[in-house]
Parts: C-alpha cells; structure tokens; sequence
C-alpha cells in the first residue's frame, strides 16, 4: 500500500481566487479513511478555507501527529510542507518550527486522543505560550485506529459500540483551552461547512493560538445509539452560540454594526473577524462568561459552537520571545559569529 | 607515588553546602592558577541545596596533569559531621586544618599526619556581628589559613576579591579583613609555608579555567545556534544558562532590542526534543542540553528525527545512574543509550569531549555533522568535564569558518528542477538533498516517521521500507570518516598492550599510562573521539594482544560497543571500569593495569 497522489484535474471556467489558483490547488493525496468520516469534511472545509483566503500553498506549513485526524495532513495542500510526527508531540515540533520561522502559516492537526491523553501536556503549553498557530482538534470521542476504545472526550456514560459505558468523566478542549491561555477558542462540528469554514478563516488570521474543537463523528466505531459523538447526537444537541466571519483588510466594511448583533473584531493583519451572536446575552470576550456558558451546556448536554472566546490583544509566543520579524533561518552567519577577537575578549572572565 | 612538593599537591575542603564555600575554594584555586601554577578543581556537591556535605579538590600540579591524583595532602575539615571521613582520606603525612573553636582530640589518633588547629569560629564571631557575613567570613579565613601554608600571593588574592566584589566595593574590605585572620593567624602559630606549597610560575600562559557547559555553549553560539530548548535537569543546566547569557550579550540587534535567538523552557524533555527538530526541520540550528533521564525521555522523538533525518544536536552532560541515580555524581554511563537511541534499528553519531576545549570545539562540529549528515548528532560530555573548572588552552576561533549547513536545496535550485524527492540518494553518498519550508512549492514534501519508500511517499512495500533504511546504516558509516580522530600516543618502546578510554577519563588515563611507563611498563593509548569508529579504533586493538578499555561505567559500555562494531575478538579487551560516582583518578587506573600486568607476566 502506498499514497495516491490524486491526478489535479482543472476544469473550465471554475473560479480562481487572488493568486489565480483554483481549489485543485489546494487538494492533497486521496483519503485513506472511511467513508463518512468527519476528518474527511473538515479537510474539504479546510481545502475551501485556504483557497478563498488565497493563502499560497507553498507559504503554508501543516504538522499533525499521530492518528486518524493526524493522517488527513496528507489529504490537502500538496505544495504546502506536511509533517506527521509522533503521537501526542505535534505541539512541540510545530512551536519549534514557528519558532525558526514565524512568517509562514502553521495549521495543527490533531485528534482527541493525541490532544486529551498522550499530549495534553504539549497541547496545553503551546496554548500558554500563544503560539501563532490553526490548531484543529478533530474529536470523535473514540480511538479509531486500535478500533474504538474511548478517549478522553468521551462523555461520561456514553455508550461504546460493544461493552460498559465510559465510566470516566470527559476532558472539554474549549474548558481546558479557556483555562491555560489560548486566545482564539471554538467549537464546531464537521457537519456544518457554513459554520466551520468562516471559523477556520478567522482561526488563521488570529495571531496568536486559535483552536478549534471539532465534533467529528467516527462512522466505524462512534456513530451508534448512546454514542454522544454520533451524528445523529450531534445534530439534536447542537447549539450555535457565535458565528465568526472573517473580513479580509482589502474588502470594505459597510454595514454598520448594530451593537449586540454583530460585532467585529480588528485582527493584527488589518482584517475584521465579525462575530453574529445567536445568544444575544454572550460576549466571547469574556473569559470568565465564556467558560460559564461552557459550563452551563454542560449541564444540558447542549453543544454550544462557533467562536466561543476571542482576545486579540494578547502577545504571541513570537513577540513575548522579543525576536526579530526576520526568521531564525534567513539570518545569515556573519550576524550570528561574534568573532575570534570577541573569543578573546570574552575569555578574560576565565583566568 | 605522588607529591607532595612544591606545586605537587592535592588540597581537599570539606564544608556544608548552601554556606557560600563555593566561591571561597573558587578563589583559591584562581589563585594559584593566576600564579601561574597548573591547578584543577573537582567539585564534590550533594543533590541539595543547603545543609548537606560538600568536597572541593583542589590538585595542584605544575606538570599539567588534569585528572585526580587520589591523594589528598592538605585536608581543610570544615564540616563536623565528615571529620572521620576526611580524617580517613587524608594521605600519609599529610596535614588537617580544622576549626579548633572546638577542639578535637581524636584527631590525634592518627600519628601520621598534623594537625592544625584554627578557631575560625570564633575569631569570625569576634569579627563580624551579622550572623549570615560570620558563616560566610569562615571560608574566607580559611583561605586565608591556607594561603598562609601554601604561601599564595596575597595581592593575587586581592586582586580577585576586588574583581568578585567591584559591585559592592564595601564587601572588598570585609573579605579581606576575613583573610587575614586566618592568614595572620597560620603565619603566627605555625611553622609557614608547608613544605609542599605554591610556587609562581608560567605554567598557566595562554590558558584559562573553564568549565565544560560555559565552552559548550559557546561552542553553540559560534557555531551560529539560533534555537535552544530544554528542560531543566542537572548537570545539564548550566550549559542553556551559558548559551542564554552569551545571547543576551551577542546576538541582541542594538538599534531594535529585538533577539536574533529563541531560546524556549519545555514542560518536559519530549517537547524539548520536539522543540529543537521542529525548529531544524525548518533551518534554524538547533539544541537542547539534557542528561541521561532526559534521553530516556526523549527517545521516541530522536527515533522520528533519524528516520525522517532531521538535522539536532542533543548534548548529554551524563549523571550516575541508572533512574534518578546521584544526580550530581560524574559516569560515561549513556554511551550504549545514545549510540542507539529510540526504538527498531536506530544509530547515532556520538562526540566525545575530554574537556572544556573539545566541548567548545565539538559543539561546533556537532552542528555541520548533524546537518552534513541530516541526523542527530550527540555530544556525551558528563558532570566532571561540564560543571568543573578546567585548565584548558585559550579557546580559539578562525573568522574564515562558515557553517556546513548540507544539502538544502535553494527556490533557484528548485525552480530549475523538474521534480524534488526528499529521500532520493541523487549523488550517491547517501545524502539526499532537503529543503525547508517555504522555499518553492516543488520543495513541499512530507515529513513522516511511518514507513516512506525513497520519493517520500508512505509505503508498507518490503523493498521500499528497506531501501530507505539500507541507506540510512550506510550514511551513518560514512560518518566515521569525518568525527574527530582518535588520538593515540605510542609508548617509547615497542608496546604489545594498549589502553582505549573516552572523555573525561583521559586525564587520570595518559597519567596513569606516564607512570607505568617510568616504571617500564609500555603501552599504546588511543581515545576514541566519535561513534562511529573510525576505522584506525579496528586497526589499533588489532595491533595489540591486550588492550584495556577504561570507562566509567559498571557494564563496560564502550567496550560492548566496539565488539558489537569492529571485528575483534572479545578476548584481546579487558576492562577497567570505575563507576563510584566520583571523578576518575590516575591511582586507581594505574593500580588495576599493573595488577593485571603482573599478573600477566607470572602467566
């Protein structure tokens, strides 16, 4: 078994974006998951995401770990570099790259295992160190690959498709998000594109780390009754809270808002993310009323979606670094060499 | 078999930690170095902050010898709770000074030493009226009691504490006030200087005292490292602390206060070694210091750098072990660990430094072998070459020096090329080219550690899977052509047996094999500087019919290693192995040769 490159097939008169790509453009290898599965509509969102934002493939970096989710790095943006890591380390490696090189766009890929049990600690500082990075957490409550043993997001009594209920209480991403620092939080499910697209969007031009918990449903092992990661769950208990738009700092801004409706939010590249809040009563600015409303779902089994916490003015791991625009690694050697006679110089400290 | 005479002694201090002795026993060993006398220090110290016993050897040795000599000449017993030990370790002939505040009888049960007695205490209470400057003010008289017997130049003394204390000019008095009540005090009530004392020479031009992790992060800095990440662990610290200091210095833009470096505090030691390979895979140099836990920890993540070949640089200070083990005791106890870190057929290069000098150097040369090679490169220093002072030769750099950053293919390269595959051997050295992220959309490709065939592509093909990793295994062998170079000294005579060792046991080893040879036992020595072998390490235990491998280890690491990677025969190695934790010395390799030498010889 090896990947299939899919051939890029350009049809006529289909759209083109700024760069003059088409959406082939940004497709990757063919899916070697299941049929239905949500990884693969996330991925579509994400193809779309991309090329409406004219986002140049090759300027785009996508590093993932290990796992199902993990597996759909390959399944998009071919000209963009890709690495598929270790399990539960995509964080680390993708902080180190964003650290050399801070002008390309980094999307994580991830799922709830990677994420919640092997790597929440590595999850959990690249949120505290506001990393500037699309992380996409894509959740199904199951592990796929060993074939269908809970995870940390498994609900509490949530039924498997064979044996025991989970016994064990669920890990929230947007809770444990809220708490350690991240700065763009939201939840989505890959069954809604109107929403999900626009998030991803908006997740991209933040500055600083935006994650996004995505209801995923895994057909093969997390799609049957008693499941609350299923589809059919998922559909009834969906709740959209905020919905984001991003604005692109080109396209004038006509409507005026009406304080309460919509409310827009000035991104560093000069772009508006505007929120439509569906809860009139919730501002996602607000932490504290943020990780209330999380916990007031909770209590209903309601799934509250869309851009659920925002803050713009936090510094990245970048600027609280105080490093240069320039990256580590266009910084040429004669920068870097302090010199024999400074060897010298330095050496006195050490007779 | 040693000493003592003038500049030929061992002096040794045994104190209480967290009392300030450190920079007292700093100051005296600096001041004989600053005499001009050829001195190296080994700091004792327990895992702790404050409270428990520590040892400062000083050996004097105006032939240059650096390792330990195993004697100890002059004992300064400072600690009560060690008095029987230290009375025990003091060699024959050999003179204890102690705080006599409370005198001590049952020191006179040895006759064969003196014993001298100082009332620090209380003169320092006399002396001083804060309690803090009265603990600290011993060490300083004590210094000065010795200065007295060894007779050391009290300007030099002067001089360093106006240096240490050019900040709080008021200290400056109050510290000398402090040597000369032990200075005053020895000159009156003892017979000064001792017969084995300092004498100033020009034993010390053109070197410095350094310590392994200070030359190692500077090594870093002028092998152009932008990206540092770590977790904190002894003895491993101080080097990041090194390198984040010189940064601080060197690499801040003066018009824009904006840092030309990242330096990154993980949670752990994985997302350390994820830290520095993401930051490679993207073309910044990158490092992380650890020790052997750190290893452990980091294993999985070194695995993915080989195999996706990604180019790191990972310095092992190691610590006795095996678990916490004595996290501030000195072992070469992770050469087998590193030369094949990770799991399924992984190797490694490894660097050996014996001291600050090739920390500073092979630092610099673990950056353009790692990217030369597109793998992991380890240098395995340990506590006794990275947290010790060592008299070493003045580093030195050439300006002509330009990184080897390997095959990293340019936008103008790519733009030329019809198709790029990140693993294709297209010149036949085993080196594939890479690019970095960014670059040229012909550059993309995907970095994974599941199996890939040659293009890059994922592959569970048999013969893909293995083509790959054939030429990993042959890539790294053709690493053995450019680490360093064994170093091999021939004994004067025609030698049948010969000595191998690495690191920091090089010292106590080329002393050990000087002595044999003046009492006509002859033997060849050769240290190994890198993994994988060169091939003269096959040709020089061939050449002999006994070849003695000293470590410091209980299982006999490196000589596992070179019967598992050269074709000698198990036979013609023996080892001599010292693993207590304590720095080698000299006595102890010396002991175990000549008694399997005599041994030999009745056979």
């Amino acid at each position: 078994m090896t990947s299939f490159r899919k051939p890029k097939i350009q049809r006529k008169n289909e759209p083109l974006n700024d760069l003059g790509l088409a959406r082939v453009d940004y497709e990757g290898a063919m899916s070697t998951l299941c049929a239905g599965c949500g990884h693969d509509s996330v991925t579509a969102c994400l193809t779309k995401a991309f090329f409406e934002l004219s986002i140049d493939p090759a300027k785009a970096v996508k590093v993932s770990g290990i796992g199902c989710s993990s597996k759909t790095t390959n399944y998009f943006l071919n000209d963009a570099h890709g690495a598929n890591t270790v399990h539960g380390r995509m964080p680390s490696v993708a902080t180190g790259a964003i650290a050399a090189n801070s002008n390309l766009i980094y999307l994580g890929l991830s799922g709830d295992g990677d994420s919640l049990s092997i790597g929440l600690g590595q999850m959990a500082h690249a949120m505290r160190r506001n990393v500037n990075m699309l992380y996409m957490l894509e959740n199904n409550g199951v592990y796929g690959l060993t074939k269908g043993q809970f995870s940390a997001s498994a609900d509490l009594g949530s039924l498997p498709k064979k044996g025991a209920p989970n016994e064990y209480p669920a890990i929230d991403p947007v809770a444990l998000a809220l708490s350690v620092g991240a700065t763009f939080i939201g939840r989505s499910f890959s069954g809604d594109r109107k929403q999900l697209v626009p998030l991803i969007k908006a997740g991209l031009k933040h500055k600083g780390f935006a994650l996004i918990d995505v209801i995923s449903p895994c057909v093969s092992f997390n799609d049957h009754k008693g499941s609350t990661k299923s589809y059919a769950h998922t559909y009834e208990y969906y709740h959209q809270a905020v919905h984001a738009d991003y604005v692109p700092p080109t396209d004038e801004i006509k409507a005026s808002y009406d304080e309460g409706d919509v409310m827009p939010i000035e991104l560093h590249d000069g772009g508006i993310i505007q929120l439509r809040k569906l809860d009139q009563n919730y501002d996602p600015r607000d932490r504290a009323a943020a990780f209330q409303k999380v916990m007031d779902s909770k209590a209903t089994q309601e799934i509250v979606t869309g851009l659920l916490y925002i803050d713009e003015t936090q510094p990245d791991m970048h600027e609280i670094q105080k490093m240069e625009d320039r990256p580590l690694n266009e910084i040429p050697y004669s920068e870097l060499n302090p010199g024999a006679e400074k060897l010298k110089a330095l050496q006195g400290a050490f007779r | 078999m040693s000493g003592p005479g003038v500049n030929d002694f061992a002096i040794k201090v045994a104190t209480v930690n967290g009392t300030g002795s450190a920079s007292a026993n700093g100051l005296l060993m600096k001041t004989i170095f600053r005499m001009g006398v050829p001195v190296v220090g080994k700091n004792v110290f327990p895992s702790n902050i404050q409270g428990l016993p520590t040892w400062y050897e000083v050996r004097v040795s105006g032939e240059g010898h650096c390792g330990r000599s195993g004697d100890v000449h002059l004992m300064v017993a400072m600690n009560p709770k060690t008095y029987e030990e230290d009375l025990a370790e003091l060699s024959p002939g050999g003179i204890l000074l102690y705080d006599s505040t409370w005198p001590r009888p049952a020191f006179m049960d040895r006759s064969d030493i003196t014993v001298l007695g100082v009332p620090f205490a209380s003169m320092c209470n006399d002396a001083f009226s804060v309690a803090r400057s009265r603990i600290l003010m011993k060490n300083m008289a004590y210094v000065g009691a010795v200065a007295a017997l060894l007779d050391l130049d009290l300007d030099v003394i002067k001089g360093l504490v106006d240096e240490t204390f050019a900040a709080k000019a008021k200290l400056i008095d109050a510290n000398m006030q402090a040597v000369y009540l032990g200075y005053d005090y020895a000159k009156d009530n003892f017979a000064c200087p001792l017969g084995f004392r300092v004498e100033a020479s020009n034993g010390t031009d053109g070197k410095v005292m350094i310590d392994g992790n200070t030359a190692a992060a500077l090594g870093c800095v002028y092998a152009g490292a932008t990206f540092g990440a770590w977790y904190p662990i002894t003895p491993s610290t101080s080097l990041m602390d090194g390198f984040a200091k010189y940064c601080g210095q060197l690499r801040v833009d003066a018009e824009t206060g904006k840092n030309k470096y990242c330096i990154i505090q993980a949670e752990d030691e994985l997302a350390a070694a994820g830290l520095v390979i993401g930051a490679a895979w993207n073309g910044a140099r990158a490092f992380t210091p650890t020790s052997g836990p750190g290893i452990s920890l980091m294993s999985e993540l070194i695995g993915f750098a080989y195999y996706t070949e990604v180019p790191v640089v990972l310095f092992d200070v190691q610590r006795t072990g095996p678990s916490t083990g004595m996290p501030t005791r000195t072992q070469q106890c992770d050469i087998q660990t590193c030369a094949y870190a990770s799991h399924g057929d992984t190797r490694h290069i490894l660097l050996f430094p014996a001291d600050p000098g090739e920390c500073f150097d092979m630092a610099v040369q673990a950056f353009d072998l790692a990217e030369r090679f597109q793998t992991p490169v380890f240098v395995l220093s340990d506590i006794d070459i990275g947290m010790n002072d060592w008299m070493v030769d003045e580093l030195t750099w050439d300006d002509v020096y330009q990184p080897d950053r390997g095959k990293v293919l340019s936008a103008t390269e790519l733009e030329k090329m019809d198709t790029f595959y990140r693993y294709l051997d297209v010149d036949g050295d085993h080196i594939p080219y890479r690019t970095l992220p960014g670059t040229h959309p012909k550059g993309a490709y995907f970095l994974r550690g599941s199996g890939h065939d040659k293009y890059g592509g994922y592959t569970e093909g048999g013969p893909e899977y293995q083509e790959v990793v054939d030429r990993l295994r042959a890539k790294w062998q053709s690493a053995a052509a450019k680490v360093p170079a064994p170093v091999c000294i021939r004994a004067a005579g025609k030698a049948r047996q010969g000595i191998i060792a690495v690191g920091s046991s090089d010292g106590a080893v080329r002393e050990a094999r000087d002595r044999l040879e003046a009492e006509g036992v002859h033997l060849d020595y050769l240290r190994v500087r890198g993994f994988p072998f060169a091939a003269n390490v096959e040709a020089f235990i061939m050449e002999h019919d006994e070849v003695f491998v000293v470590e410091q280890n209980r299982d006999a690491q490196l000589l596992g290693l070179l019967l598992t990677e050269t074709n000698v025969q198990r036979e013609k190695l023996t080892p001599v192995l010292h693993y207590s934790g304590a720095p080698l010395d000299y006595r102890f390799v010396f002991d175990a040769l000549m008694n399997v030498i005599k041994v030999r010889r009745i056979a």
